[in-house]
C-alpha cells in the first residue's frame, strides 16, 4: 500500500492540561472518503483540529503525506473548511474575494493573481454553483450558501486533502444536496476527504469508511454505518469482537511526558 | 477670499495640508483591518497608551513623536498578546492598560514641569505647528503604513477574515496579527499631530463605517475609506482655516466632525440600498407550489409599473400589496 495521506499514531490532545483525546490511531489512505462521527463533545472536531495543526498533540506522531508534521510546509495540498456560523466579518467582502483568499497557499508575497489563479477561483465557484453570486456581498447569502462559499475557498487552492468540519450543520436539505454533489465531484477527482458530521444526510452514499468517536477515543472504525447504528457503535465493537485498535495497555497510567505540571493542578 | 488664499500659501498651512493628505490615507487603511477584526476601539486604546510616550519625551527632553512611536508600538504588542491569550477578562485587561497609559502620561507631564496645555497639543492635535522634521516623519511612516496595508492586503484580509483557515493555509498568523498591531500603533502616532490622541480612532474607523454603507467588497471598502479619510482630513483642515477668520476653530475636531457628517449622510443611503437589495432577492424555486389565479387586474405589470420585480426561477414575480403576481398567458398567478 502507498504512503497514507494522514497517519496519526497514539495521538493525544490536551486542552489547558485537560486530556481530551487519548490513544488515537488513525490512518487515511489516498482517495479515501472518511466520515468522522459521534455525539457532541465526543472529540471529532478536536481530532480534525489536531490533524490540521490548529491544536498541538500532547503525545503521538502525526505525518501528512509521509512528512512528519513538524517538517510539513506543503499547505497547498491541504484544504480546510472550518466549522463556522457564516463567512462574514466586520467589513463587507464579496464572494469572489473570500474564495480568492483560498489561493493564498499557492501565491507568493506581493504578486498579483495570475491567470491560473483566476481560473482556479472561477472553477471553485462553478463547482459549488455560486458563479452567478461572485460579486455579491458574502453576508447577503443564506447560511447554506455561505457554507458553500467556504468550501469553494478550500477548493480554490486545488488541494489533495480536504478537512470539512460539520459543513452541513444548520443547512437545509436542498443546500445539503448541493454540498453532497460538490463532495462527490471532489471524491471523483481523486481527493482525500475527511468529513466531520453529526448526521450524514445526502452524503451517506459517498462515504467509504466511518470513524465513530466516543469520549475522546475511537469507538468504531470500519465500513459506513446507518445513522441509528452510530450511537451504539462502541457496543457492536465489543459484541462482535472486531476491535480494530486495541488500547495500548500502558496508556492510562503512564505520566504525560509533555506536560509535567499537569499532576500538580 | 483673498485673505483665505494667502493663508493657504503660508508655509505652516502647506505643511499641514501635506500632513493631512498622508494621515487621511494611512489611518483608514489600518482602520479597515481593525474594523474587519472587530477591534474598532484598538486605535483608541493605543492612543491612550501613547500619551505616556509623549510625556516620556517631555520628561527626557527627546522628541515626543519618537517616544510616542516606541511606547505605542509596545502598547499595541501588549494589547495583541492579551487578545491572543484570549482570557475571558481580556477587555478588562485592555481597560487597565488604557487608563494606566492616560494617567501615566498626565503624571509624567506634571513631573516634567509642563502644564496640561502642552499635552493638549497631542491630545487634540495641532496640525498647524508641525516642524519640517515632524512632517518628514509623518510622510515616511504614513507611506510605510499604506504600502504594507495595500501590498499585503491578500494576507491581511485572509487572517482577519478567518484565523483558523489562514493558519491551515500556512500563514504565520501571529506574525500578521503583530504586524496589524504595529501598523495601528504607527498610524496612531501619525494621526496624533493631526486629530490628536483622543480623536485618533475616529479617523481610523469612521471613514470605514461610512464606506461600508454602500460597498459590497473588501477592496472597494478599503479604497473608499482611504479616499473618504483624505477628503475628511484635508476638508476639515481647510474648513477650520476658513472659519478661523470668524472664530477659534481647531482643525482636529473639525476633521472628526466632517468625517462623522459623511457617515450621517451615507447611513440612510446604506439603509435604502440594503432594503432594496433584500426586496429584489430572487424567490426560491419550489416545485408544484399551490397558486391561485387572478383573472381581472387593473393594469399590466412590466418594467415601469412601479411594482418591485423579483426573479423567481425562469420568470419574474411582481410584488403587489403583499402578493406575488406572475404573468401566465392572459392572467396572473399568485405565487
Amino acid at each position: 500500500m502507498s504512503t497514507p495521506v494522514i497517519d496519526l499514531q497514539n495521538g493525544a490532545v490536551a486542552i489547558a492540561g485537560r486530556p481530551i483525546l487519548r490513544g488515537i490511531d488513525l490512518s487515511v489512505g489516498s482517495g479515501e472518503f472518511v466520515a468522522l462521527m459521534g455525539a457532541n463533545g465526543s472529540g471529532k472536531s478536536t481530532l480534525v483540529r489536531a490533524l490540521t495543526g490548529l491544536l498541538p498533540l500532547a503525545t503521538g506522531t502525526l505525518t501528512l503525506f509521509g512528512t512528519p508534521f513538524g517538517d510539513f510546509h506543503d499547505w497547498q495540498r491541504v484544504g480546510f473548511v472550518p466549522q463556522r456560523g457564516g463567512a462574514g466579518s466586520g467589513v463587507p467582502a464579496s464572494v469572489w474575494e473570500v474564495v480568492a483568499s483560498g489561493r493564498l497557499p499557492r501565491r507568493r508575497l506581493l504578486r498579483p493573481l495570475g491567470r491560473q489563479d483566476r481560473a482556479a477561483i472561477a472553477d471553485a465557484l462553478d463547482v459549488v454553483g455560486l458563479a452567478h453570486r461572485a460579486r455579491d456581498g458574502v453576508t447577503a447569502l443564506s447560511g447554506g450558501q455561505q457554507q458553500r462559499v467556504l468550501i469553494a475557498r478550500a477548493l480554490a487552492g486545488e488541494p489533495e486533502l480536504f478537512f470539512l468540519d460539520e459543513p452541513t450543520a444548520g443547512v437545509d436539505l436542498p443546500n445539503q444536496q448541493v454540498l453532497a454533489d460538490t463532495l462527490e465531484t471532489l471524491s471523483q477527482r481523486g481527493s482525500t476527504i475527511v468529513l466531520v458530521a453529526h448526521e450524514l444526510g445526502p452524503m451517506a452514499p459517498l462515504i467509504d469508511r466511518a470513524v465513530v468517536m466516543r469520549d475522546g477515543r475511537i469507538a468504531y472504525d470500519g465500513p459506513p454505518l446507518a445513522s441509528d447504528q452510530v450511537a451504539t457503535a462502541h457496543l457492536d465493537l465489543h459484541d462482535h469482537g472486531h476491535h480494530h485498535h486495541p488500547e495500548p495497555p500502558h496508556h492510562d497510567h503512564a505520566p504525560h511526558v509533555s506536560s509535567p505540571l499537569e499532576g500538580g493542578r | 477670499m483673498k485673505e483665505y488664499l494667502d493663508l493657504l500659501g503660508l508655509p505652516f498651512m502647506q505643511k499641514a495640508i501635506i500632513a493631512a493628505v498622508f494621515t487621511g490615507l494611512a489611518a483608514p487603511a489600518v482602520g479597515t483591518y481593525l474594523v474587519q477584526r472587530r477591534q474598532a476601539l484598538m486605535g483608541d486604546g493605543i492612543g491612550h497608551v501613547a500619551v505616556t510616550g509623549v510625556a516620556l519625551g517631555l520628561l527626557t527632553g527627546t522628541s515626543p513623536t519618537w517616544t510616542a512611536v516606541i511606547v505605542a508600538v509596545l502598547g499595541a504588542i501588549v494589547i495583541e498578546v492579551i487578545r491572543e491569550r484570549g482570557h475571558t477578562n481580556g477587555d478588562v485587561a485592555l481597560a487597565l492598560l488604557f487608563y494606566g497609559g492616560l494617567a501615566g502620561g498626565v503624571l509624567l507631564t506634571g513631573l516634567a514641569g509642563q502644564s496640561g496645555a502642552y499635552l493638549q497639543r497631542y491630545l487634540f492635535g495641532s496640525i498647524t505647528t508641525l516642524s519640517v522634521t515632524d512632517l518628514w516623519a509623518t510622510m515616511v511612516l504614513a507611506a510605510v503604513v499604506v504600502l504594507v496595508c495595500v501590498g499585503l492586503s491578500p494576507q491581511l484580509f485572509a487572517v482577519a477574515q478567518d484565523q483558523e483557515f489562514a493558519r491551515v493555509a500556512g500563514l504565520n498568523i501571529r506574525y500578521y496579527n503583530l504586524m496589524v498591531a504595529v501598523l495601528a500603533a504607527l498610524s496612531v502616532t501619525i494621526a496624533m499631530r493631526t486629530v490628536g490622541l483622543l480623536l485618533v480612532s475616529a479617523l481610523m474607523v469612521v471613514p470605514v463605517a461610512t464606506s461600508q454603507q454602500v460597498t459590497r467588497s473588501f477592496r472597494t471598502t478599503l479604497g473608499a475609506a482611504m479616499v473618504l479619510g483624505t477628503f475628511a482630513s484635508v476638508g476639515g483642515l481647510l474648513l477650520s482655516a476658513y472659519a478661523s477668520f470668524h472664530a477659534r476653530v481647531a482643525p482636529g475636531p473639525t476633521i472628526v466632525l466632517l468625517a462623522l457628517a459623511g457617515f450621517v449622510a451615507a447611513w440612510p443611503v446604506g439603509l435604502w440600498l440594503r432594503s432594496r437589495r433584500r426586496l429584489r432577492q430572487p424567490f426560491p424555486v419550489v416545485e408544484a407550489a399551490v397558486h391561485d389565479t387572478i383573472e381581472e387586474h387593473p393594469h399590466e405589470h412590466g418594467d415601469d409599473c412601479g411594482h418591485v420585480a423579483v426573479p423567481h426561477g425562469d420568470h419574474v414575480d411582481y410584488v403587489h400589496g403583499g402578493h406575488r403576481h406572475a404573468v401566465h398567458g392572459q392572467h396572473y398567478d399568485e405565487h
